[in-house]
């Protein structure tokens, strides 16, 4: 067997047979998967299903907490789960770089199927495709997914049930993401312990979702960082949103980088922190389900929902100023996901 | 974080505000001429917390902002040369010239360049021998130690195709027009980096020829309102001086060392300052010794002719004469996403903190 991915490899021929077989087969092994047809073949008997598709291209990627298969995954799961749904099945799409070596993409698959049975997932279809030295970075991946949605879940993914007084609430720290790709680049020669908190968040959805409790709206915080996603959700609602920045938990070293580099933790990336919006009466039964959980156990109420400020996110800043929050312009830090 | 949450203390913040409300009787008008100010400033919502009778005003302090667009024009077209790299702070990179920007002509395919050092550039230069790098040189007494660093570094190497373009310039010059052309300023919140280097003394002809007070600043909140604080007891107590507030950084010398590299490199020449037009002696050019490094002079271009925008009043707003709300482009046709004018463009810049922090 070859050590590195050729061009062959993405023919069709013995070689794409033996990538398949040897390495896809074997790591993302389900019945489905197995039929070998040109598509996957299964039931669904729900009448609401939530279907979504996206792409990473993340440099580099290895990185720690993760690597670029966990983040394919994870991603689809959580962009599924945010809307109310529960992840069932996925598809992987591979651009590979001629000359990557192939225990890396064995590394990858072997990541992505171990975060696949994580989240309780099955990768049912795929694609392979190899590229000329230059014509992509090493590995981009694409990930599509389907899950089912319950009756009482179906408003969640536009937010329409958003009111005055609704809590906001986020499962975690944040920026952990963002600053661990840019240690790992060796940004400003420093070394950190920073890890990516890149994880599927559908369980602990599940968790708060069974409790019952009133939940409006869930929007994973990835590309633009929470003050994005908020304010999406102001501009979308129409309604205000105060922030306390206190109350928004950072992790000390990644509080510290973001300082020395000039960036705010607000609008650095997550890959497993979601933005949970809740009537007040559920605040509690929300925040001890998250508790009960570890990907939740750092839970913080960081605003809610107001009258004033029509369709605008103010920070209550941590001196006790007020100032407006707005959207990213343009990139903190390209390719990140 | 220790040595920065101190300086966020919501206590000490309350108190310096209390402080502030009892002694301000009546409205004085304080500038910053630090864009590190500015951004601070509308981060931590200052304004919001301080008393009518305080007017806060942003002066030239982004040195993006101040650049001329003929200086983008020129490396736009350096940009265009086969065989030249063009190595730029990140800043730079979307500031619109006459007709493009660094950002569309590197969409293009020009082999343009973020660095974080002027020796990141150098390296590029040695890795590069074939090809000519040219680094933009652009700041204030803050960053022109590190262009002279670099310049420095390639003559001792005799590196021979390593270029600067520089747009350099010094800030008293900047602070002594603002007033002579009316503005009315009670008290400068001097800048904090630039101040580093130069020491206090560069800012003697403030107080002493024009009454106005002078306060160098830390960049965190008790820093500023404790230096609001000290411009107020100059003011209201007519003692106009320059003094220190961020002690634990600048030093009344100053970087004696930081100083001689510039001096060995740099010579001063008048200079054209966006909103202002020329001010006489307020840019860095190379001197004779050295002007073997100064692009404009080594690799002649053809440079596309300066068209300004119309209705963009980037000008009076550097001088603290209007707010960028005033603008009727602000936040509709000029946006941080799509910048009219370079306040809108660099993240210190008055335009892009309204617009982010405040509209």
């Amino acid at each position: 067997m070859e050590n590195n991915i050729v061009l062959g490899h993405g023919s069709g021929g013995k070689l794409t047979h033996s990538l398949i077989k040897d390495i896809f087969y074997k790591y993302f092994d389900n019945s489905i998967l197995l039929q070998q047809s040109d598509s996957a073949v299964f039931c669904m008997q729900s009448e609401n299903l939530a279907f979504t598709t996206d792409s990473y291209v993340i440099d580099p990627p290895f990185f720690p907490g993760g690597d670029i298969g966990k983040l394919a995954v994870c991603g689809t799961v959580n962009d599924l789960a945010v809307a109310g749904a529960v992840p069932k099945y996925i598809s992987a799409a591979f651009i590979i770089e001629e000359g990557l070596p192939l225990k890396d993409l064995e590394k990858i698959v072997e990541s992505m199927a171990a975060e696949a049975k994580n989240a309780g997932v099955k990768i049912v279809t795929g694609d392979t495709k190899v590229v000329n030295k230059g014509q992509c970075d090493k590995i981009f991946i694409n990930t599509s997914g389907i899950g089912i949605i319950d009756k009482n879940n179906e408003k969640i993914n536009t937010g329409e049930t958003i009111e005055n007084g609704d809590k906001i609430l986020i499962n975690g720290p944040v920026a952990q993401h963002g600053m661990a790709i840019m240690a790992v680049r060796n940004f400003g020669s420093f070394k950190t312990d920073i890890k990516s908190d890149c994880a599927s968040l559908n369980h602990l959805i599940k968790d708060v979702l069974d409790t019952g409790a009133r939940v409006k709206f869930m929007r994973d915080a990835t590309r633009g960082g929470v003050a994005t996603v908020l304010v999406e959700i102001a501009q979308n609602t129409g309604l205000g949103i105060t922030i306390n920045e206190e109350d928004v938990p950072v992790d000390e070293n990644v509080r510290g980088m973001c300082e020395l580099l000039g960036f705010d933790p607000f609008y650095v990336a997550n890959e497993g922190k979601l933005v949970m919006v809740v009537h007040p009466e559920d605040e509690q039964k929300v925040i001890n389900a998250f508790k009960n959980n570890p990907l939740g156990e750092n839970v913080s109420v960081i605003g809610e929902i107001v009258e004033s400020h029509a369709a605008k996110v103010v920070l209550k800043t941590e001196i006790g100023g007020k100032r407006i929050m707005d959207m990213l312009a343009g990139e903190q830090l390209p390719r990140i996901c | 974080m220790k040595h920065i949450d101190e300086f966020r203390n919501k206590g000490l913040v309350k108190n310096l505000i209390n402080k502030i409300e009892k002694i301000s009787h009546y409205e004085v008008s304080i500038m910053e001429v630090c864009g590190g100010h500015t951004w601070a400033i509308q981060k931590f919502g200052i304004p919001s917390l301080l008393p009518e009778t305080i007017k806060l005003m942003s002066g030239p302090g982004c040195p993006v902002c101040v650049t001329s667009k003929s200086f983008i024009d020129h490396a736009v077209a350096y940009s265009r040369l086969n065989n030249t790299i063009i190595t730029t702070f990140g800043d730079l990179i979307k500031v619109p010239g006459s007709t493009s920007s660094l950002e569309k002509e590197k969409s293009k395919g020009a082999d343009i360049r973020i660095v974080f050092s002027v020796l990141d550039a150098l390296k590029i230069a040695e890795n590069n021998p074939q090809k000519k790098i040219i680094f933009l040189g652009v700041g204030f007494e803050t960053t022109a130690p590190g262009t002279a660093a670099g310049i420095i570094n390639a003559d001792k190497k005799n590196i021979d195709n390593f270029f600067i373009l520089s747009s350099h310039k010094i800030m008293p010059p900047a602070m002594s027009a603002l007033i002579d052309e009316g503005v009315k300023i009670n008290g400068y919140i001097a800048p904090g980096h630039v101040s580093t280097i130069t020491g206090s003394s560069i800012y003697q002809g403030i107080p002493q020829n024009y009454n106005v007070g002078c306060v160098i600043s830390g960049f965190e909140p008790v820093d500023i309102l404790q230096s609001i604080y000290m411009l107020l007891m100059q003011i209201y107590n007519e003692d106009f001086k320059v003094e220190i507030q961020y002690t634990r950084a600048v030093k009344p010398e100053g970087n004696v060392i930081a100083q001689q590299a510039i001096n060995e490199v740099f010579t001063l020449a008048d200079d054209w300052w966006r909103g202002f037009g020329i001010i006489p002696a307020s840019g860095l050019i190379l001197n004779s010794k050295y002007s073997r490094f100064d692009a404009a002079t080594m690799i002649s271009v053809e440079v596309e002719k300066t068209i300004e925008e119309k209705g963009c009043i980037c000008g009076e707003i550097l001088k603290g004469l209007k707010k960028p709300k005033d603008c009727k482009l602000f936040g509709t046709v000029c946006t941080s996403t799509n910048p009219v004018g370079a306040c809108m463009v660099s993240h210190e810049g008055s335009c892009n903190a309204y617009f982010r922090f405040n509209s």
